[in-house]
């Protein structure tokens, strides 16, 4: 039986005691795929689990408050999940997770930089073992798999999911902790290139917050400061000073909880590399509390609560 | 009047206009194409469809209506309003169609008998577009569902067509054709024949266009069906991508920012998706979910919209909204769904 047909027959198991399953299905041209909330059969039959199924079902999950729902998910999004119950916003009851073994996942961006011609003039894909054969305005190109990976799957520590009520697909060995090479010749860059980049690159920023809304970890969302008008914390003015205002306080709000799911700047409709802040974050998060959201129950991120003496910070040593 | 420009001397057109006048172009950065503001050591590039639509020049995402000024004086407080009407002309290139089309769908709500908007209608009337019409539709494109076609001057001064080395420019306005009067610009020659023909294959590429007439009062018989929004509105996040990327959106916030005795009135776009936008002052609000959301949108443009402007559907058929939606929510589908939408109880 194949994966998809393995994954399938678990989702059909489980359907009546559902509201619905959440998982993928090819979405408005055959190379993107778009959720799909499963309820019955003919829903089933549209399931994809592609590498060009990306989203993060853990989105939606605190949207189900009550009831009791199940969830496709890779490894990624099993750490989201993990951080939704640590932080008890979701139920442990309420969600069945159907895990896969994941390979990893495309990057639109990367296939949009890798084809010949605009991905809009899609007519066709293929998707092969490790590779993508697309036509194109009547031209026909492949693109390797590895090429255009998501960043997050090219480090990925946890390709398997840490939490799964049903496992699909042969686990990996255990991967080390990489780190990427975009992310560390940006953060080797002076200060001065940082500042010119970031004013050039959030001039494109219009304020949609769709890094804000699909962020699986960003709950207040319907309350966010940066639409309060009293308190008026924000400017609407959209100027690169504001506009990275808001990613400030999306990372600070995201400290420890940040899952790097990745969503956030795969959201952005204006290409703003969102990484490259929520990365530096939890690379400090992990150097000062030793902290990695998501990769284990019962932890309480470390700005959720209150040591006496943190482990790693040495106050009286100063 | 027909001209003809190569793209070096194009691009040359468009630098030296962006010395002079603001110039609003698809220019590539960062992996992405946006329309920004030309300046030197800037391309245009043609290659796709720009993100975000040329919608900022008539429309900016943010613009000052006014200032303030405070002043405490021994003989007492004094107020003074400054009005900050737009200045100068701005001149969009590289616009496609759908997107230059997409502003007429502002002119019967902001220029109306009981409400003129001074801002918009001076910006409106202040900038000239040099279109470019497309070759090939995308996936996502349906222009010609609604209205339109992949050659529409509909709101155009130029209209450019891409020909053999160069583009096939025809003026469709008196101002247009001012702009085709430049030294760039030389004999059309026979290339009107070749833009037209590529014009027609472009179409032919369309396919069939899909029939909307029964959608508005399709939308309308499934008003009070929150299962059947609640079931389209599933994926969609509450963000405000569609809203802000779409030609026709012309809906705005104001806000006043303060500092001291100093203090700016701001509009900004604003958006429908979003839980503040219908929420009153008493905590309540009448579209507090998705579903509610998700069915004013749909509904304002392929219901309301039509309904109160000689059926006119406020959609142009861009599909920005489709194609930067982070969940992929197709409005096409929507609309479609309610269209056939069978009663099985
Ligand atoms: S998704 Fe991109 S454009 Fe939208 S608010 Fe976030 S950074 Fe800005
Ligand atoms: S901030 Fe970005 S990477 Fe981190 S959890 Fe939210 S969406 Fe995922
Ligand atoms: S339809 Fe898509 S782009 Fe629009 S609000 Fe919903 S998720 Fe955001
Ligand atoms: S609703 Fe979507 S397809 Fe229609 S004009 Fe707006 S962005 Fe374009």
């Amino acid at each position: 039986m194949s994966q998809l047909e393995e994954l399938k027959a678990a989702i059909r198991g489980h359907l009546d005691s559902l509201d619905c399953v959440i998982g993928w299905e090819q979405g408005y041209d055959p190379l993107h795929a778009t959720p799909l909330f499963i309820r019955n059969e003919s829903d089933l039959e549209r399931l994809s689990i592609s590498p060009l199924a990306v989203h993060n079902p853990a989105t939606y999950a605190t949207g189900f408050a009550g009831k009791k729902i199940g969830m496709v998910v890779r490894g990624c999004h099993s750490r989201s999940i993990i951080e939704l119950l640590n932080e008890k916003l979701i139920e442990r009851e309420n969600v069945v997770l159907f895990g896969l073994c994941c390979d990893g996942v495309v990057s639109q961006r990367k296939i949009r930089t890798a084809l010949p011609a605009d991905p809009g003039f899609v007519e066709a894909v293929e998707i092969g073992d490790d590779a993508l054969h697309i036509t194109l305005a009547g031209e026909k190109t492949t693109i390797k798999l590895q090429d255009v990976l998501a960043d997050k799957c090219r480090i990925c520590a946890y390709p398997d999911p840490l939490l799964a009520d049903v496992l699909i697909g042969n686990k990996h060995d255990s991967r080390p902790e990489e780190t990427l090479a975009c992310q560390e010749a940006f953060e080797a860059k002076p200060n001065a290139e940082k500042f010119t980049f970031w004013q050039d690159t959030m001039s494109r920023c219009i304020r949609c917050y769709a890094c804000r809304n699909v962020c699986p970890m960003c709950v207040c969302q319907d309350y966010c400061i940066a639409a309060s008008r009293d308190p008026l914390w924000m400017s609407q003015e959209n100027s690169p000073a504001e506009n990275f205002m808001f990613q400030m306080i999306h990372v600070s709000h995201l400290t420890g909880r940040c899952t790097e799911c990745g969503e956030c700047e795969r959201a952005c409709p204006v290409d703003i590399p969102l990484m490259l802040l929520r990365r530096y974050m939890n690379k400090q998060v992990q150097e000062v509390f030793g902290h990695q959201a998501g990769t284990s129950l019962d932890k309480t991120p470390p700005l959720l609560t209150f040591q006496v003496e943190e482990a790693r910070i040495k106050e009286r040593d100063w | 009047m027909e001209r003809f420009i190569t793209e070096a001397n194009l691009q040359q057109f468009a630098a030296t206009l962006a010395g002079k006048k603001h110039v609003l172009a698809p220019v590539a950065s960062g992996g992405t194409t946006c329309f920004r503001r030309l300046v030197p050591g800037m391309r245009l590039d043609f290659s796709r469809m720009a993100v975000i639509s040329p919608k900022d020049a008539t429309f900016p995402r943010n613009e000052t209506l006014l200032l303030v000024q405070r002043y405490v004086e021994e003989s007492g407080k004094k107020l003074e309003l400054k009005e900050q009407l737009p200045e100068g002309e701005c001149i969009v290139i590289g616009s496609r169609p759908c997107g230059a089309r997409g502003k007429l769908i502002f002119d019967p709500v902001y220029e109306t008998e009981a409400i003129k908007d001074p801002y918009y209608l001076r910006r409106r009337d202040n900038t000239l577009f040099i279109t470019l019409s497309c070759d090939r539709p995308e996936s996502t494109c349906f222009c010609h569902s609604v209205g339109s076609n992949p050659a529409d001057g509909t709101g155009s001064d130029v209209l450019l067509t891409a020909v053999e080395g160069g583009f096939f420019a025809r003026a469709i306005t008196p101002k247009g054709e001012e702009l085709l009067a430049d030294a760039l610009f030389e004999e059309a020659g026979t290339r009107a024949e070749e833009a037209a023909a590529k014009q027609t294959k472009a179409r032919e590429l369309m396919g069939q266009a899909h029939d909307f007439s029964s959608a508005a009062a399709k939308l309308l018989e499934r008003f009070d069906d929150m299962g059947f929004w609640q079931a389209q509105s599933n994926k969609c996040i509450s963000c405000g991508a569609c809203t802000y990327m779409c030609p026709t959106c012309y809906c705005f916030n104001i806000t006043d920012d303060e500092a001291g005795l100093v203090s700016r009135r701001l509009r900004s776009w604003d958006n429908c998706m979003s839980h503040t936008f219908t929420l009153e002052g008493s905590g309540h609000n009448p579209r507090g979910t998705k579903a509610h959301r998700l069915k004013n949108r749909v509904g304002h443009k392929f219901s309301y919209y039509p309904d109160l402007h000689a059926s006119q559907i406020a959609c142009c058929g861009c599909g920005r909204c489709i194609k930067q939606c982070p969940a992929g929510v197709d409005i096409r589908q929507v609309v479609m769904a309610a269209q056939e939408y069978v009663d099985e109880r």
